[in-house]
Parts: structure tokens; sequence; C-alpha cells
């Protein structure tokens, strides 16, 4: 697979985060019971009429400024033409020639290639499709409407993506990205966010190859993988002497592989027209700025301003601006704290995200919030604890024991500082280990760590490690 | 029946408690009784729900509280949504069709307090300038029931000029209210498109189509616009201004009585006056002329060079929007449904054979076919191209008068039958009054005149956006100084007043 150049570009949905419909007022609400969110517009009843969101308008706008797009000052609704049953005006509303955000680009962190850009080609705006449930009907087929209408905004890529793990990162970053800026909750399993993958493959330096696209991958790992096997089928279809054919593929997660669903020469004519029912869309740049007012500082300035003023490596602050709520988490704990913001990062990196991941929750709903970390911090820099104590007290507070102070209290777990307490201890031990000690002796330097260990477990752990060392070497004579 | 039965002197009538709107109903549920069997004007007749909205009507001039139009027995053409009762738009679609909601014109006017008793027939889903072509038959003209009333609003217009209703509600995209008004002898008035919501008018071709009044006098039209026009935020193409009084408008006493429309230009671009007219349609159309310039009125001759592209612009871009608004119909969730398919592809092939008639289906033929991969640029984009060109020449026209006229139609009624099988013919029916749909301009056509063979003719006005009250004052003024809006139909027991 050497000699070959794999080239990706993704198509992503991305659900709007409005309460109603883009083009009706019925409610957006996900699993409610089958055509209860349907309105008179979104079953298509004759007679009525299509009047657009400002809601959705403005998170395509937020968007398009979050990177670094052009918002069209104009730009114009169009009629994609097919029969479906669960497209029930016989046509999608979308937007073909004349998208609202045209360009911008992402910055996304390569596993092969460090930072890379990925540029966008367009994000344009359209509404969702009902559901057909071909199960629990006999030999029918159910329609679900509550779906049709919902905003979508189409994120469309260049093909400037070189791996399956590319795409992967690249999705990955758009997904934060659209939660970061508040337009869409990411919710992959119920459908807000999805791709479509559009992969070819070619000599390095040759012209693109044909490309076969990918409909409807709603996993980070669905993407992965059905991008590696066709890439697979791909070359191996060129090496035996075939050749691609343009056509849409679907992926089967429990085959793991793509199988082909129509061919270039039977995809349908949409006969695109501009929608006479919408008049042009037009954003004026009071509009624009208004918006741009609202946004939240994105993660790229973000993670620029915590290496910076927190004097965090690069890594540190790419991890801690992964979500709004993480980047908010640790600069609220930072201040809370009031010490050295590596010491917050390296709990929040360490300690913090094990917790979450062994929990499987999100940092918004952590049991142990940035003012508690922060307090528990405070007392690992005043040697109150230790760190490895800390690590204990953590994980008690994590089960809802109380916030650290009161844990070290009720537990007992004040670090022994006295130095009249500390030497007796160390006698005690010196006195009990006679062998380690004459090993120590012998030239054997390890003997030594031994005695702090054991100097540290008489103490369970309470005794101060630094005064432990100091006193033990005193006492062997160093 | 007097000049009484137009809506303002009906009005004059319930006010001073001479008739009751339950009176006024009945007496029209008792015409269409008589006459609609051989007009067939109307689809469908709610008797129940027109007597208890009269006794409404009623009870609320009782308590000095009626709108200004209560217990006006008016109908509506059947494409506009009615709550509770059918809209079928003339197609076996939706035969049996109950709309859930009104559109915004029958709102309107029930909030007016005009009293519906029906829903009129027309040319299938509005397709058609003779409403031939409904799956419930052809309406007749009460000037001659062996032609046609024009179309597709033909059942408005025969309702209102048999004077079996005031005053009806039309659609127009391509002349449906004023061609059918002109070959019936009535006032029919297409405002200026986004006047009057669309929102409830089962969609033809979404960027031409325009409700409007059908009435016998200028007079009436203006109470009708004042209860349909309006801002509605239900129809994006629906446009916001202030609401304006066309009736109030049409009171002011002119400043020189004898010559009412002094000052006023009136345009007569020579592509409306050259051959292909009939020749009395021509001579009553002069005689118009003629009396409006001793209203005080000059003519300017002019030129719409690009109108005569009209015709082949209107017909790529009417069945381009047809074709998709219509894709809706495809037995899934309403309307005709096959009752026997083998899968889901002949579902929707035999429920729209069976629920579209030939011209529907032309015409969706038609539209899809420009729309298509490789064509849309050649028609469909080219057509939007000189639809601009048209504009420009109204918008230089209207810079130098005030008014354009000319012939509303290039014929008087013609026979059932006649034209059915000739859709080209058909459609040059359309010739002088697609423009203002192409345009979105506001144009009227009132009665000007008769045939030697006794056939109405009309005059059409054609002013610049948001100019209804200049069409209706000048139509206005026109009928105070002639009578043939009061012309009526022989044969129906009426005489003229």
């Amino acid at each position: 697979m050497g000699d070959w150049e794999v080239v990706i570009g993704l198509e992503t949905h991305a659900q709007l985060s409005t309460a109603s419909k883009i083009f009706s007022g019925a409610s957006t609400a996900f699993g409610a019971a089958p055509n209860t969110q349907a309105s008179a517009i979104d079953i298509a009843l004759p007679g009525v009429l299509p009047v657009l969101n400002r809601g959705a308008v403005e998170r395509a706008i937020r968007f398009g400024l979050a990177v670094g797009a052009t918002i069209a000052p104009r730009s114009v609704f169009a009629r994609k033409n097919y029969f479906y049953p669960d497209l029930p005006k016989g046509y999608q509303i979308s937007q073909f020639e004349i998208p609202v955000v045209q360009g911008g680009e992402i910055l996304i962190v390569s596993p092969t290639r460090g930072e890379i850009v990925v540029r966008l080609t367009r994000a344009h705006l359209e509404e969702d499709a009902g559901k057909s449930l071909h199960e629990d009907f006999h030999g029918m087929t159910g329609i679900d409407l509550n779906r049709a209408g919902t905003p979508l905004l189409e994120i469309v890529s260049e093909p400037d993506l070189r791996s399956a793990a590319e795409a992967v990162a690249y999705a990955k970053t758009l997904h934060g990205l659209v939660r970061w800026i508040g337009i869409c909750d990411g919710n992959m399993q119920e459908g807000s966010f999805r791709c479509d993958a559009n992969v070819s493959v070619r000599r390095p330096g040759a012209p693109l190859g044909t490309r076969c696209e990918i409909k409807n991958l709603n996993s980070f790992r669905f993407l992965e993988r059905a991008i590696e096997f066709e890439v697979r089928r791909q070359i191996e279809l060129i090496e035996d002497g075939g050749t691609v054919r343009q056509e849409t593929r679907l992926y089967d997660p429990d085959r793991h592989q793509t199988r082909a669903m129509r061919s270039k020469e039977d995809a349908q004519d949409y006969r695109y027209f501009p929608d006479p029912d919408l008049p042009p869309l037009v954003i004026d740049r009071a509009w624009m700025d208004r918006v741009a007012a609202e946004l939240p500082e994105l993660p790229a300035a973000m993670k620029a301003r915590f290496e910076t003023q927190y004097a965090l490596p690069a890594y540190d602050a790419t991890m801690l601006t992964q979500s709004r709520e993480m980047a908010g988490y640790f600069e609220d704990a930072v201040s809370s704290f009031g010490g050295e913001a590596k010491i917050v990062a390296n709990w929040m990196l360490g300690e913090v995200s094990a917790a979450l991941n062994r929990a499987e929750v999100d940092i918004g709903a952590a049991p142990v919030g940035p003012a508690e970390l922060a307090g528990l911090l405070k007392r690992v820099a005043d040697g109150t604890v230790s760190t490895k104590i800390a690590k204990d007290v953590f994980d008690a507070m994590w089960t809802g024991a109380g916030d650290a102070d009161a844990i070290i209290a009720k537990r007992g777990l004040r670090q022994i500082s006295d130095e009249g307490a500390i030497e007796k201890l160390v006698d005690d031990v010196l006195a009990a280990n006679a062998a380690i000690v004459a090993e120590f002796r012998a030239g054997k330097e390890k003997a030594f760590n031994s005695l702090v260990g054991k100097a540290m477990a008489a103490s369970k752990g309470k005794a101060n490690p630094g005064q432990v060392n100091a006193l033990l070497k005193q006492k062997l004579g160093r | 029946m007097s000049s009484e039965s137009t809506i303002a002197g009906l009005l004059r009538r319930l006010d001073a408690g001479e008739v009751s709107a339950v009176e006024l109903t009945r007496a029209a549920l008792d015409r269409i009784a008589q006459a609609n069997g051989t007009l067939n004007a109307f689809v469908s007749v709610d008797e129940t729900g027109a007597l208890a909205q009269a006794q409404a009507a009623d009870a609320a001039r009782a308590k000095g509280e009626a709108g200004a139009l209560a217990g006006i027995p008016i109908a509506h053409k059947d494409v506009l949504m009615t709550a509770g009762l059918k809209t079928t738009c003339g197609s076996r679609m939706l035969a049996n069709f109950v709309a859930p909601y009104d559109a915004f014109v029958v709102e309107g006017l029930k909030r007016a307090g005009a009293v519906l008793v029906g829903k009129t027939n027309m040319d299938e889903f509005a397709m058609g300038s003779s409403s031939e072509s409904s799956h419930f038959g052809p309406v007749r003209n009460p000037w001659d029931p062996e032609r046609v009333p024009g179309g597709s609003s033909g059942g408005s217009a025969a309702a209102v000029a048999a004077r079996l209703v005031a005053g009806a509600t039309g659609t127009d995209t391509g002349g449906s209210i004023r061609q059918p008004a002109a070959l019936t002898g009535i006032c029919g008035l297409k405002p200026t498109y986004g006047l009057c919501s669309r929102y409830g008018l089962v969609a033809f071709a979404s960027s031409l189509d325009t409700p409007g009044p059908f009435a016998q006098t200028a007079e009436d039209c203006a109470l009708l616009l004042d209860a349909m026009a309006g801002h509605d935020p239900r129809d994006s193409t629906s446009i916001n201004r202030p609401k304006e009084d066309y009736r109030r408008g049409l009171a002011a006493p002119p400043t020189d009585p004898a010559r009412p429309l002094a000052g006023l230009r009136i345009g007569l671009p020579e592509q409306y006056f050259g051959d292909g007219i009939d020749g009395d349609v021509a001579a009553a159309v002069d005689s118009a002329l003629e009396a409006l310039r001793r209203l005080g009125a000059t003519t300017v001759p002019l030129s719409l060079p690009a109108v005569r592209l009209s015709i082949p612009v209107y017909y790529v871009i009417a069945p381009a929007e047809a074709s998709s608004n219509l894709s809706r119909f495809d037995g899934v969730r309403y309307g005709h449904r096959a009752a026997v398919y083998d899968d889901l592809r002949d579902m929707y092939r035999k429920s729209r054979a069976e629920g579209f008639g030939a011209e529907v289906k032309r015409r969706i033929l038609v539209g899809t076919y420009v729309l298509s991969h490789g064509y849309y640029d050649a028609y469909y984009l080219k057509a939007q191209q000189v639809r601009r060109l048209i504009a420009d020449d109204f918008r230089r026209a209207l810079g130098a008068c005030d008014v354009i006229a000319g012939p509303t139609s290039p014929t008087p009624a013609f026979r059932l039958g006649d034209k059915s099988d000739d859709p080209v013919q058909m459609y040059l029916n359309d010739i002088f009054t697609v423009a203002a749909n192409l345009t979105g301009l506001p144009a009227m056509s009132i009665p000007c005149g008769f045939t030697r063979g006794s056939l109405p003719v009309g005059l059409q006005l054609h002013a610049g956006h948001f100019g209804e009250a200049r069409l209706l004052e000048v139509a206005h003024r026109y009928q105070q100084a002639t009578d043939w809006h009061r012309r009526v139909p022989p044969g129906l027991g009426l005489r003229d007043g």
C-alpha cells in the first residue's frame, strides 16, 4: 500500500440546535411518538408555505465566522426534486448554486502529519427528510415525519484528508467545533452529526482517482472502518486490473464492509431550481456583526492563549481546549487554586480525565467541580497531604464523601511533618530492619528506597516524604 | 334584480334593514339550485354553514358589530383551502380532500363577515383558460351555455356573472381571473404579487399565483380587496406594507366632475393592438378608450418589445414550478391512491396517472423536461432572463404613463371543445394576460362592451406595483360613466339595471 495515496473529503450533516424546524414551528425534540411533531408544513399539506427559521440562519453564520469563511450576503434556497415516501413535498429545500457559507478552513492535528489545514468548500442550510420504518408493519412501510424539516448544516470539505485516521481527526475537530459554538448537540446516536465520505486512491502525484461516496456514517469508528475498507477495496480492485466505478456505497457495520448502492449512471436528476416560495436569504453586515459579538472565544484562539497565559505545553493546551466545558473547568480551577496552572492541567489530564472515562460522563457532569479540585490542590501545595494521598482524597471526593478538607480531617490523612514524630518513625524502622540497613551499608543503594518505603508505610503514607528522606540520610551517615 | 345586487348595494340594504343576511343567503342558495345544473359553476355548496354564517352576520349587525362585508354571499375558487369543506382543485386527486385550515384570503373575508356559500369549479389545478378540464365537468358561460366562461377561475366568474353570488375569489397565474372576467362580463382584479398572501392557495406556479376578487363593479372589487390584502408572515413572499383602504379611495369626489380622469396618461402598447385580435373585441376596446379620453385621460402610444415572448416564457416557468409543486400529490399521505399496485414506484405511477387529468400531466411533463440536467440553462434559465426583459419593458413604459390598457383576451368566449384538443391555441388565449404575472404587476379586467353576437368584451388595465388603488379608481370612474357592468346575461330571469 506504500505507493498509493488516499484522498478523502467529507460531507458532514450537523443538525442545528434550534427549538423548531427550519421551515415550520414544529418542535425538533428527539424521540417523540411518530408523527406527533409534524405540522401541516412538515407533512406538506396543499397550500402551505415554508418560512425560514432565523435561528437556523444565525447558527450557519456562527459556523461561517468560526471557520473564517465568507458569509454570502445573498444566498438562495433551491428545490431538490425526487420522489420518496419520507420526503413529503417531493422535493427537499436545500441550497445549491449559492450556499450561505463559502470557503473557510479547519485546523486539525493529523496523527501522521501534525497540524494541517483542511479547506472547506462550503456549508449550506437544508431540511432533513422523515424516516421510513420497515419493521413492525408486516410487509408495509411506516412513515414517521417527526424528523422532516429538521434544520441541517451540510459542511463540505475539500479532498484534503489523506487517511482514515485523518478523516476521523477532522470529524472529531469539527464535532468539537459545532458543539463549542453551540450550533449542534453533536449527539451521534440520535443522528445529530453524521458524515458521508468521498474516498479515492491514486499514485502519488497522479491526478485524482475516481471516487466513491460512503453514506451516513454516524460514528467515528464506523467512519474509520468504512474508509479503511473502502481504501483496501479500491486498491485491490486496481491492482487486480480493474477500475473504480463512481458510485454511492453503504457501510455495513456488522460485516465491516461497504457495498454498492447506486452507480453514477443511475444517479437521479434532481432538477434543482430556486425555490419560488423563499426569497433570497439576505445577510447584512449588522446581522453578521451581532452574531460575531455573541461568538465565544474559539478553540484555536483559546489554545494559543492557554500556552501563553498559563505557560502550558502545546499538548496540554490542545487537550484542554477539546470542549468549552473542559476549558471552562480548567480556567475556573486555576483561578480558584491560585497556584501553578500546570499542576491543574496535570490533574485534569490525569486523574480527572481518567475518572471521567471510568464513569463515562462528560466533564459537565463530574461530581468534583473546579472549586473542589482547587481545594484539594491547595492542600497539596501547602503540604497538608502528599500527591499520593491527594489521589485517594480525590477518589473519595468523586464518590461524594465531601470536600478535600473534610475528607482529610475525617480520615486523619493530614501529613506528618512534626520532626520528633518522624524521627521516632525513622528510628523504629532502622531498628526493625537491621538486615536492610546492613545491605545499604554494604553498598546496595536500592536498600535506601526500601527503608523510605517502610517508613512511609508505617505512617500509612502520611509522613512528609521529604523529611523522611532527609532524616534517613542523616541517620545512615550520608 | 337591480344594481342593488352589487356588494355595495346589498350592504346599503342590509344596513337599512330592508333585507337580512339570511334572506340574501337563502336567495343565493335558491339561485344556485336553479342555475348550477346548467352552469356547473359550483363544485360544492355549503347550505348549512352558509345559513349559520348568515345568522351570525345578522346578529352581529343587530349589535352594531358587523364586519365590512357582513352578510354578503360569496364563493371561493376550489383551489383555496376552506376549513372543514372539500377543496378539490377540480381534480380527481383531491376529489375527497377536506381542508383542515383556511387560506389567508378566506380568513380575511370570513373576518369581514362575508358568507361563504360554496366552492367554485375550475380548470384542474388552475391549469387552463376555459374551465373545461375540471374532474367535475366543464363550467358554462351564463351568456351562452354552449361557450366556455374562460379559465381557470371559470366557476367563480360564471357565479358572479349569473348573479348567483355578489362576489367571489379567484386565482390568477397567467390570466385566470382577468380572462374569465372578460369572457363573462364582470370585473376581475389580479393584485400585485405579494399583496394577498398565497397561504392556503394550492400552488400551481408559486412565483406567479395571485389570489384576487371577482365582482360586478370596481367598487365591489375594492371592498373585497380590502378584506383580502395584508401582510401574512406565513407566506415569505407576502409584502409587509401599510394596509390601504381601497374603497375609501373611490369615495373622494374628483376635482373636475366632468373630467374625473384629467391628467391620467394611458399607455397603449402597439403589441396589444395588432393582428390576431377579434374585430368586435378591438372595436369595443377602442370605444372604451374613447370613453376614457372623454373622461379626461390622454393616451400615449408605446412599445413593449419583449412582451411577444411572454407566452413561451410563461409556458416554461409555470410548468417548471408546477412539476415540482405537484410532486406532493403522491398518494402517500392524502389524496387519491390507486387501489391496486405492485410496489412503491407502481403506486406513484398509478396514483398519479389516475389522479391527474391530461392537461396537468402535460404540464408536469413539460416542467420536468425544462428543469432536467442539460436543458435547464436553455429553457428555465433563459426564460427567467427574458422574464426580466419583459419586466424592464413594463418599468420603462410605466415611466411614461400611469396605466397600460388593451384587450384582456384576443377573442370573446369560444365554444366548448373548440380549443380543448389544441393546447397551443388554448395557451394563446393568455397572450395579453401572462405579462402581469411574469412582472408581478397588478392588472384588472372590466367589462367594456359586447360583440355583435352579444358576448362580453373586457378591457384590461395594468398599473405599477401596488397600483391597485389607481386601477380601481380608473375603472370606477369609467363605470360611473358607462353601464356595461350592469348588463345581465339573458335567460336567467334577471333584468338589466
